[in-house]
């Protein structure tokens, strides 16, 4: 029973930086915002995490690089569509493409590097505890973000009146706008938020997940964390389960080949997306639920007619 | 004209046809010589050394050989373009680096009979196309015997990319010597569907490792798993490159490829005129595969055997599947002392005895 332990460890990391990623496209598009640049926008943040972490041997501010990176993405991204009204399908498509690229082109000198990882934050006390203590107070600081951010997000959305108005600019922008609520801004600070979640997504990869840098390391976890978020029907609880779902289903075939279970190992690699998309719908069965719950103004352009 | 100058003239043009009716393919003075990659060059492993291989030819030819490369290019619809684009572009000779080139190869070979294409690892040839492999196994033959010596939970996890016989072969060569050594040990396979792709490596590494493998392979081109298994402290073996720097006390050897010479042979006959479409399969004896230098963590007789071992597969006086060979039911399929021929080799799809898991077809 040794491994069971590890193998959690293993599926905590595995789904953390869909976690983070879903967390932050979810308040994009509680605002109304439908972001589809998310993969670009993790790697950028993987690839500024991992070249600062190298050059200045500080995680914290190569952590702080992975966010400003997703950040400045995510600002490109609110230019063209809230201020240009260019169409968010669209621009959410091309700056995906555009990460990747310029990812890529910025790593060239970095493939190869190896770096230590995020170092382990333990907490004095709490992490000598037995089991508990090694599945839950002795990850790196990224870890302990996802959780506390799950609850945050929660919290702003439902318990304050920022999120009550952020959520009210997703539902009905002319109304908001019309009561005097500056909608554009919102939603560029929902948009940066979510840039800022991207980047630190991404970062996690080339930081703790896998050291290193890689092209298009983010294997299209950007796209997986798109779908939880629908999936989670915009609840920060279930995007939880959803990128925890996936992760452990992922790590779970794994070990199935490893123990030799005769299902062919391609079947096994779709588990994971099967898995998710089923325990998400079963949970939202209720129709009524999600139409509440989707912005009713999700992917319109903002046009004030006034 | 008088009839002196006409004979002149038809003796000249007689000549000339029947020179060039005798060199089908004449000489050049340059060439141009493609590469198409299926990774990054900075993968530090499968398209690092094929790249490796090809500054080597332009550093052998300087001036007369021009060389360009495409990198990370998808296997599939992609590929094709790429080495057509590649064909058109007014290149003599085009290497293109993994299995999955194939069809694409094959297919652009078709439409340009004048180039000449080098496919690695695959098995269909035409007039223009070659093929060329490296025998990884008998590699993977000496790195049994290290682990064999090193493991002491009898344990081995391997990484697989795609269940292709080049794959199958290594981890049965693997798993033949490891067994030598170690008659009880076990090889447990994971299949992850790709040439490169970090993060799954690295999660199929940990999965291995908790489930007790204490030595770990891979068949896939990032130095991912060997990241764990130094942050696990378990042995790991690196995959066409020296990856030492990822893991200087995990590392037992690599298995690295080395292009070099082949590829400079073969640049040599294009510009020569008698390059000829063919197979060339090399290993440990003509250098195409060397063992990196063994971590210093391994005995003194351990290391002797398997330098002894290396030594015998490249005189030739052992082949990793010599009989007697019982594949995973429990059938003999090489009598005893029967060597496995390089056309089994080409399309092994069974697993040999020690090897857990069934093999995905």
């Amino acid at each position: 029973m040794d491994w069971v332990v590890p193998t959690i460890l293993t599926v905590i990391s595995a789904s953390t930086p869909l976690l983070l990623a879903a967390l932050g496209e979810l308040v994009t598009e509680k605002a109304g915002v439908l972001n589809l640049g998310i993969e670009g926008m993790m790697l950028a943040g993987a690839i500024a995490g991992f070249a600062v972490a190298i050059g200045t041997g500080s995680w914290v501010l190569a952590i702080l690089a992975a966010a400003l990176a997703g950040a400045l993405l995510a600002f490109l991204f609110g230019l063209l569509t809230l201020t240009l009204l260019a169409n968010q399908v669209a621009t959410g498509l091309a700056l995906t493409i555009f990460g990747i690229g310029i990812s890529a082109l910025a790593g060239v000198e970095f493939v190869g590097t190896p770096y230590a990882g995020l170092p382990r934050l333990s907490i004095p006390g709490l992490s000598d505890l037995p089991v508990l203590g090694e599945l839950l107070f002795a990850h790196d600081f990224l870890i302990y973000l996802s959780f506390f951010m799950v609850f945050a997000v929660a919290w702003f959305l439902t318990r304050t009146k920022a999120g009550l108005v952020l959520r009210a600019v997703g539902e009905n922008h002319e109304a908001a706008h019309s009561i005097g609520y500056n909608v554009v801004r919102i939603r560029y600070l929902a948009v940066l938020f979510g840039g800022v979640m991207a980047g630190l997504g991404g970062g996690f990869l080339s930081l703790s997940y896998t050291p290193m840098w890689a092209e298009n390391m983010t294997a299209g976890r950007g796209w997986i964390a798109l779908a939880l978020v629908v999936f989670a029907t915009w609840k920060p609880g279930r995007a939880l389960l959803g990128a925890y779902i996936f992760g452990g289903v992922t790590i779970l075939q794994l070990h199935a080949q490893g123990i030799g279970v005769d299902i062919p190992s391609q079947v096994l690699s779709m588990l994971p997306y099967l898995a998710t998309i089923l325990v998400m719908v079963l949970i939202s069965m209720d129709s009524s639920r999600i139409r509440q719950n989707a912005p009713a103004c999700l992917g319109k352009v903002f046009h004030p007619a006034a | 004209m008088t009839l002196k100058t006409l004979l002149k003239h038809v003796l000249t043009l007689a000549v000339a046809l029947a020179l060039a009716a005798a060199a089908p393919a004449l000489a050049q003075d340059k060439a141009k010589v493609g590469f198409v990659y299926v990774g990054p060059v900075g993968d530090h492993g499968w398209t690092y050394r094929h790249d490796q291989g090809r500054q080597a030819i332009e550093a052998h030819f300087g001036d007369r050989v021009e060389t360009s490369f495409v990198e990370s290019v998808k296997e599939g619809p992609d590929a094709e373009r790429v080495i057509r684009q590649l064909a058109s572009s007014g290149h003599d000779l085009i290497f293109t680096t993994s299995f999955g080139f194939m069809n694409p190869t094959v297919k652009v070979a078709k439409r340009f009979a004048d180039v000449k294409f080098e496919h690695a690892t695959g098995y269909k040839r035409a007039a223009n196309v070659s093929t060329y492999m490296a025998r990884f196994y008998e590699g993977r033959y000496v790195a049994g015997t290290l682990a064999g010596r090193m493991t002491k939970s009898g344990t081995v996890g391997y990484i697989g990319s795609f269940p292709i016989p080049e794959v199958v072969r290594g981890i049965n060569s693997f798993t033949l010597a490891l067994r030598k050594v170690r008659p009880d040990a076990k090889v447990k396979v994971v299949w992850v569907n790709s040439w490169y792709d970090p993060g799954k490596e690295g999660d199929a590494a940990k999965a291995l490792i908790d489930q007790g493998a204490d030595i770990i392979l891979q068949h896939t081109d990032s130095p991912a798993p060997l990241q764990i298994a130094e942050a696990r402290g378990v042995f790991a073996v690196g995959q066409a490159s020296d990856m030492a720097r990822f893991a200087p006390k995990a590392q037992l050897t690599a298995i690295v490829d080395n292009w070099d010479g082949y590829y400079i042979k073969r640049t040599q006959q294009v510009l020569d005129g008698d390059w000829e479409a063919g197979d060339t399969w090399g290993g440990l004896a003509t250098g195409m595969v060397e063992m990196a230098p063994f971590n210093e963590a391994i005995p003194a007789g351990v290391q002797d055997e398997a330098r002894a071992i290396e030594a015998q597969i490249r005189s030739g006086e052992l082949h990793p599947f010599t009989g007697p060979i019982m594949d995973q039911e429990g059938e003999l399929r090489v009598k005893d002392g029967e060597v496995l021929s390089d056309d089994v080799l080409l399309s092994m799809d069974w697993y040999v005895e020690g090897v857990q898991g069934k093999l995905p077809k």
